[in-house]
C-alpha cells in the first residue's frame, strides 16, 4: 500500500499535463475566433474558452469526465446514446468469444500433451502465430459471414475466440508440462493411469499458467470486439462510437468511449486476477 | 465429389506419415523437427485448395491458396508499395521512436524509486488497455499519412517495453552490485557494464512483444483513415469490394512481415544475450 502516493502523484502529474495539453492544443482554433471577430483574446480569457469547446482537437479531463458521466448515468440504460448499452454489446461478444477461444485453445492443448504427432506438427504453428498481426483478418471474418447471413454478436465472437484462442494453447501446453520428473515418477509408482496424471497433477499443476494466459486472453478479445464492430458500418457497440465519432468530428465521445473500454477492460482484467488468486489460494498455490 | 474424396485421402495419408516420423528416430533431429510442422503446413493448403474446389465455394467466400498465389504475384508492385507504407513507414518508424523513448523514460526514472513505484503500476494498467482504440483521435491529430499511424504504434509499444526495461534494470543481485562499488565504480559505470547488459533479456522480451502490437497498430489505424495506400487500406477497401484474394494476400504479407520482424530481433537478441542460460544451445 506504500505505493499509492506514488501512484497518486503520477496520476495528478499526467492530469496536469493533459490540461496544459488541451490549453496549447485547442489555443489555435480560439485565436483564429477571435482574429475572424476582429478581437484579441487575453491569456486569461484564452484558458477557459480552449477548456470549453464543444469539439475540442484535446478535450480536457472534465469533459471527458461528463461525457463519461452523461453516457454512463444521464441516459436510460437501453438508449442508443447511453454507453451501458454500448459497452453491453462490445461486452456480450466479447465474453462469447473469450469462452469459445479458452474452451477451444485448452482442449488443444490437452491434445497436444498426449499426441506427439500434434505437438510436433501444430505446436511451431502456434507460436509462430503470435507474431502474426491476426487483427488484420477482422474485417475480412465480419463481411464474409455477414455475406452467408450470419451478422450481428457472432463474426465479433469469433474474432475475439480467435484473438484469446493461440496465448490460452501455448501457455497451456507449457503448464500442462510444468510438472517435473521427480513428481511424474511418483504418479508412475502410484500405478496411476494416464487420466489420473491429468486429473491429480498436470492440471492443478497448469493453473498458474492459465491464469496468466487468461489475463491476455481477456484483453485481446476485448480489442478483437472493438476491432470487430468497425467494418459494419458503425451500427452499435464501443468500436462504433469510435467510428462515429472519428467520422463527425465528436472527440468528447471518441474519449468518452476510449474510457469506457479502458475501464471495462480493467474490469475483465481484475475479476480474472480475482479468481485467479481466490483458487490459487484454495489450491495451496498462493506465493 | 471426387475433389472431397482426395482431399479426405491426403489428409489420412500425410496424418498417418506424420504419425509414423513423430514416433521414429528421425524426429529427433533438426531436420524431422522442421519436416513435421511443414507438412502439417502443406497438409492444411493443399485440403483448403481441394475442399475449395471440390465443394465449388465461392470465390467472394473463400478463395484457394493457388487463386491467392497467383494474385500475389501478378500485383505485387501495389503489395510492395503498401507494404513501404505501412510496415517501413508507420510500423517500424513507431517502433524505433517508442521503444527508444521507454528505454530512455526507464533509464531516466531509475534513479527515483518514487517514480517507478508510481509509474510502474500505471504502466501496468495502461499495458493491458485496449490502446488501439486511440487510433482515430491521432488520426485527427496527425493527419491520413503514415505519420498518424507511427504516432499509433509509439503509443502501443512504449508501456509494454517500459514495464520490461524497469524490471530488467532491477534484476542485477545485491553482490554483483556490491562487486562494482568494491571496484569504486561510478553509477554510469555501474549502469553500462553490469545493469544494462543485465537488463537485456528483459528489454528484449519487451522489444519482442513489441513487434506484433507495432504491424496491429499500423494496420489498425489505417482503418480509421488513410492515403490511397497501405495494407490496412488495402484490406478494408478490397472486403468492401469482395476481392477476398488480395485480401488474403495482404494477409499473407502481414503474416511474412511480422514473423520476420520478429525473427530479427530474435536473432539481434541471440548476439547480444549471448550469455543467458536460455540462449545456450540445448542438448
Amino acid at each position: 500500500m506504500r505505493s499509492i502516493l506514488p501512484v497518486l502523484t503520477v496520476v495528478a502529474v499526467i492530469v496536469a499535463l493533459w490540461y496544459a495539453a488541451a490549453v496549447a492544443m485547442n489555443a489555435t482554433w480560439v485565436r483564429d475566433q477571435a482574429a475572424r471577430a476582429g478581437t484579441e483574446v487575453s491569456f486569461q480569457e484564452l484558458v477557459p474558452r480552449t477548456l470549453a469547446q464543444d469539439r475540442p482537437v484535446l478535450p480536457a479531463p472534465h469533459q471527458v469526465a461528463k461525457g463519461l458521466w452523461d453516457g454512463w448515468a444521464g441516459q436510460a440504460v437501453t438508449s442508443r446514446r447511453s454507453l451501458v448499452y454500448h459497452a453491453w454489446i462490445t461486452l456480450s461478444a466479447t465474453l462469447v468469444g473469450f469462452g469459445i477461444g479458452t474452451g477451444l485453445g485448452i482442449l488443444l492443448a490437452v491434445g497436444i500433451i498426449h499426441n506427439r504427432a500434434m505437438d510436433q506438427s501444430v505446436m511451431p504453428w502456434a507460436i509462430a502465430s503470435q507474431t502474426i498481426p491476426i487483427l488484420a483478418i477482422a474485417p475480412m471474418i465480419i463481411v464474409v459471414m455477414n455475406s452467408i447471413g450470419v451478422s450481428g454478436l457472432l463474426p465479433k465472437a469469433i474474432i475475439s475466440a480467435y484473438l484469446s484462442f493461440f496465448p490460452v494453447v501455448v501457455g497451456m501446453v507449457t503448464g500442462l508440462r510444468s510438472p517435473d520428473r521427480m513428481q511424474l515418477d511418483l504418479l508412475s509408482t502410484y500405478n496411476a493411469s494416464r487420466s489420473q496424471t491429468f486429473w491429480k497433477l498436470r492440471l492443478p499443476a497448469s493453473m498458474p499458467y492459465l491464469f496468466a494466459s487468461l489475463k491476455v486472453g481477456i484483453a485481446a478479445s476485448l480489442v478483437g470486439a472493438i476491432v470487430g464492430e468497425l467494418p459494419t458500418g458503425a451500427v452499435a457497440g464501443l468500436g462504433a462510437r469510435l467510428l462515429q465519432g472519428s467520422y463527425y468530428g465528436q472527440t468528447i465521445q471518441i474519449w468518452a468511449a476510449l474510457f469506457t473500454a479502458a475501464i471495462v477492460a480493467a474490469a475483465l482484467v481484475g475479476i480474472v486476477g480475482a479468481v485467479q488468486a481466490v483458487v490459487l489460494k484454495r489450491m495451496g498455490m498462493a506465493r | 465429389m471426387n475433389l472431397v474424396l482426395l482431399a479426405l485421402v491426403f489428409w489420412v495419408a500425410t496424418l498417418a506419415l506424420n504419425i509414423r516420423i513423430s514416433h521414429s528416430r528421425f524426429s529427433e533431429t533438426r531436420a524431422g523437427r522442421l519436416v513435421v510442422p511443414a507438412i502439417f503446413g502443406l497438409t492444411v493448403l493443399v485440403v483448403w485448395e481441394l475442399m475449395v474446389r471440390g465443394l465449388q465455394v465461392s470465390p467472394i467466400i473463400l478463395p484457394p491458396p493457388t487463386a491467392i498465389g497467383a494474385r500475389i504475384s501478378t500485383s505485387l508492385p501495389v503489395l510492395w508499395g503498401d507494404f513501404v507504407q505501412t510496415f517501413v513507414k508507420g510500423a517500424l518508424t513507431g517502433w524505433l521512436i517508442g521503444c527508444g523513448a521507454a528505454v530512455l523514460t526507464a533509464i531516466a526514472i531509475d534513479r527515483s524509486p518514487f517514480l517507478q513505484r508510481g509509474l510502474m503500476p500505471v504502466g501496468n494498467f495502461v499495458a493491458a488497455l485496449p490502446i488501439v482504440g486511440i487510433a482515430p483521435i491521432l488520426v485527427m491529430w496527425f493527419g491520413f499519412d503514415w505519420q498518424s499511424k507511427a504516432a499509433v504504434v509509439v503509443v502501443m509499444v512504449f508501456f509494454p517495453v517500459l514495464v520490461n526495461t524497469v524490471a530488467g534494470l532491477a534484476a542485477t543481485e545485491a553482490m554483483q552490485r556490491d562487486l562494482m562499488k568494491t571496484y569504486s565504480a561510478s553509477y554510469a559505470q555501474t549502469l553500462l557494464k553490469l545493469r544494462l547488459p543485465a537488463a537485456m533479456p528483459f528489454i528484449f522480451n519487451g522489444l519482442k512483444i513489441a513487434t506484433t502490437l507495432a504491424l496491429i497498430g499500423a494496420i489498425v489505424a489505417e482503418f480509421f483513415g488513410s492515403p490511397i495506400r497501405g495494407m490496412g487500406f488495402r484490406i478494408s477497401t478490397e472486403v468492401g469490394r469482395l476481392g477476398l484474394d488480395m485480401v488474403w494476400a495482404e494477409i499473407t504479407v502481414a503474416a511474412l512481415a511480422g514473423s520476420a520482424f520478429y525473427g530479427v530481433v530474435a536473432l539481434v537478441e541471440r548476439g547480444v544475450t549471448f550469455w543467458h542460460p536460455s540462449q545456450r544451445r540445448q542438448r
